[in-house]
């Protein structure tokens, strides 16, 4: 199978501090890989070294068989949620249009072609009403599936999607994942997507990208999600916890993945 | 009606502060969306000392201006994200700069209407030089305005994902700073110094409450601009009060009006 994103001895570090160390890893085309792993493990840097935000200071990264490089139309991106957005009043379907060509010199006005393509992502996301209220009135869930439209145009082969779970109940993490699993099958693209837990994620995943200690461990769910790999990625002895259809990392009896997602909220 | 329009300074009040009006509706309203309303008010500031300056060396403040704000701009600009949180270091340097206007203003004390003229403007004394400066200042500005709008407003509203599609924040940021900065000097020929707002951020925020289409908003927005301009110079005319007066009253006067119908709007 074709490699969507390809890294080869890929090390990236930040003055001091190295994050991603040595890695080498093929990620299929056309698969939904859930990317996981504690706060500072890596999960947004792998996704800005993919965007090209970040230059490796080792290694070769590929994507689609091409160098990374900024502003490739091939990718979809959805950085994490922010608390401060500008233009607040305006309404969805205005904002997510920004991203339609956005990079273009010009005025902002869209095309017939081009408002539907716009009109096509929110469709996909199932946000055509909610587009026409303006963004200070909609929940944290319901800009994320503005964001995810917004992803979308342009028709991407890879989306990078960044902790879209973050602060969302059950409940709607359980759509967001739906969703995107939808998405990906629909259009036949290869999606990271990156959270705290692996639970939500555990139903629509193909494999598992675990990112700790500088490290990655890519695979399915039970190559990659067991005691000697996780042990290794957080230089710890980690046991793995099965009750029901759910997965528990435990360290020394604490669940690490829980534990992450407390600190940060 | 219309006997004010048989006076030469009346016409080119109109046509000047309509310029400007257009330009300051306009500008305002991405840079009320940028959440950098502070850049109007700190380039005006660094504004006087130019004008001042210019003076001072024998050319006219309207050069000085220009070439004050638009540098100040650019700094603002590469500065980036690192001005965010430094409001002391900011607000000195603002004092500072009004400080040096006042300080070039005293070696040139036959210049005193001068000073009212710069802080609080006089659009009844534009003549029709200043008038032809201002319309290239605004063409120039609309231009390049119309250059940048797509990134700008993506940028604005997504800088991540902009700048993963190939957008350069810093570039952007630049090119509109100096947009606002020469925005700003046209506005200071109508309202002066400390009266920015009024053109600039007033009618902008009053367009926000009002639609949340953006093609609309900056439409209402210079629209607001241009009628509170007018209907500020036309009342200066009727009252022999200041125009700067009734065009900061018609300013805030709209903007607390559409907040009101906001607020009334949202409890219903």
């Amino acid at each position: 199978m074709d490699a969507a994103v390809s890294l080869a001895g890929v090390t990236v570090a930040f003055d001091e501090r190295t994050v991603l160390s040595d890695v080498s890893l093929d990620i299929p085309s056309g698969s939904f890989v859930g990317v996981l792993g504690q706060n500072g493990a890596g999960k947004s840097t792998l996704m800005h070294a993919i965007l090209g935000l970040v230059r490796p200071r080792a290694g070769t990264l590929h994507v689609f068989g091409r160098p990374a490089t900024r502003g490739n139309a091939a990718i979809g991106y959805m950085p994490q949620l922010r608390s401060t957005v500008a233009g607040l009043w305006l309404r969805g379907r205005d904002v997510v249009a920004t991203a339609s060509n956005g990079h273009r010199w010009g005025l902002p006005i869209l095309g017939k072609a081009a408002l539907r393509e716009v009109q096509w992502a929110l469709d996909m996301v199932g946000a055509g009403e909610l587009a026409e209220r303006p963004l200070r009135e909609l929940s944290g869930g319901e800009r994320q599936r503005l964001l995810l439209a917004q992803a979308l145009l342009g028709r991407p082969r890879l989306l990078l999607l960044d902790e879209p779970l973050i602060s969302l109940d059950p409940h709607h993490q359980r759509n967001v994942v739906e969703l995107v699993r939808r998405i990906q099958r629909e259009c036949g693209i290869t999606v990271l997507f990156s959270a705290h837990e692996l639970n939500p994620l555990l139903d629509a995943i193909d494999q598992v990208l675990y990112l700790g200690r500088g490290q990655a461990a890519l695979g399915t769910v039970n190559e990659v999600i067991t005691p000697s790999v996780l042990s290794r990625l957080y230089g710890a002895p980690i046991d793995v916890v099965r009750i029901k259809e759910r997965i528990f990392v435990m360290a020394g009896g604490v669940d690490v993945e829980r534990e992450a997602h407390v600190h940060d909220a | 009606m219309f006997t004010m329009l048989e006076y030469d300074f009346m016409r080119n009040a109109f046509a000047a502060s309509a310029v400007v009006a257009l330009l300051a509706g306009t500008v305002g309203y991405f840079l009320v969306m940028r959440g950098q309303t502070f850049a109007g008010h700190a380039l005006s500031h660094v504004g006087f000392a130019g004008a001042t300056g210019a003076v001072l060396i024998g050319l006219a403040p309207l050069y000085g201006l220009v070439a004050s704000t638009v540098a100040g701009g650019i700094v603002m600009g590469l500065m980036g994200a690192r001005l965010q949180g430094s409001d002391v270091a900011i607000g000195s340097i603002l004092a500072l700069a009004l400080g040096l206007g006042m300080l070039f203003l005293h070696f040139f004390t036959s210049y005193a209407t001068q000073v009212t003229a710069l802080l609080f403007g006089n659009v009844l004394s534009v003549e029709a030089d200043t008038l032809h400066a201002l319309i290239v200042l605004g063409v120039l500005c609309a231009i390049l305005l119309a250059c940048i709008a797509r990134p700008l407003v993506f940028a604005s509203t997504q800088p991540e994902l902009a700048e993963a599609k190939g957008v350069s924040l810093r570039r952007i940021s630049v090119l509109f700073l100096s947009i606002v900065a020469l925005a700003t000097a046209g506005c200071i020929q109508i309202v002066g110094v400390l009266l920015v707002f009024t053109l600039m951020i007033g009618p902008a925020a009053a367009a926000r409450h009002m639609t949340s289409r953006l093609g609309h908003g900056v439409a209402l927005s210079a629209g607001l601009a241009l009628s509170e301009a007018w209907g500020g110079i036309a009342l200066a005319y009727y009252t022999d009060w200041p125009s700067s007066f009734w065009i900061s009253a018609l300013s805030v006067g709209t903007y607390l009006a559409t907040l009101s119908v906001r607020q009334w709007r949202r409890r219903r």
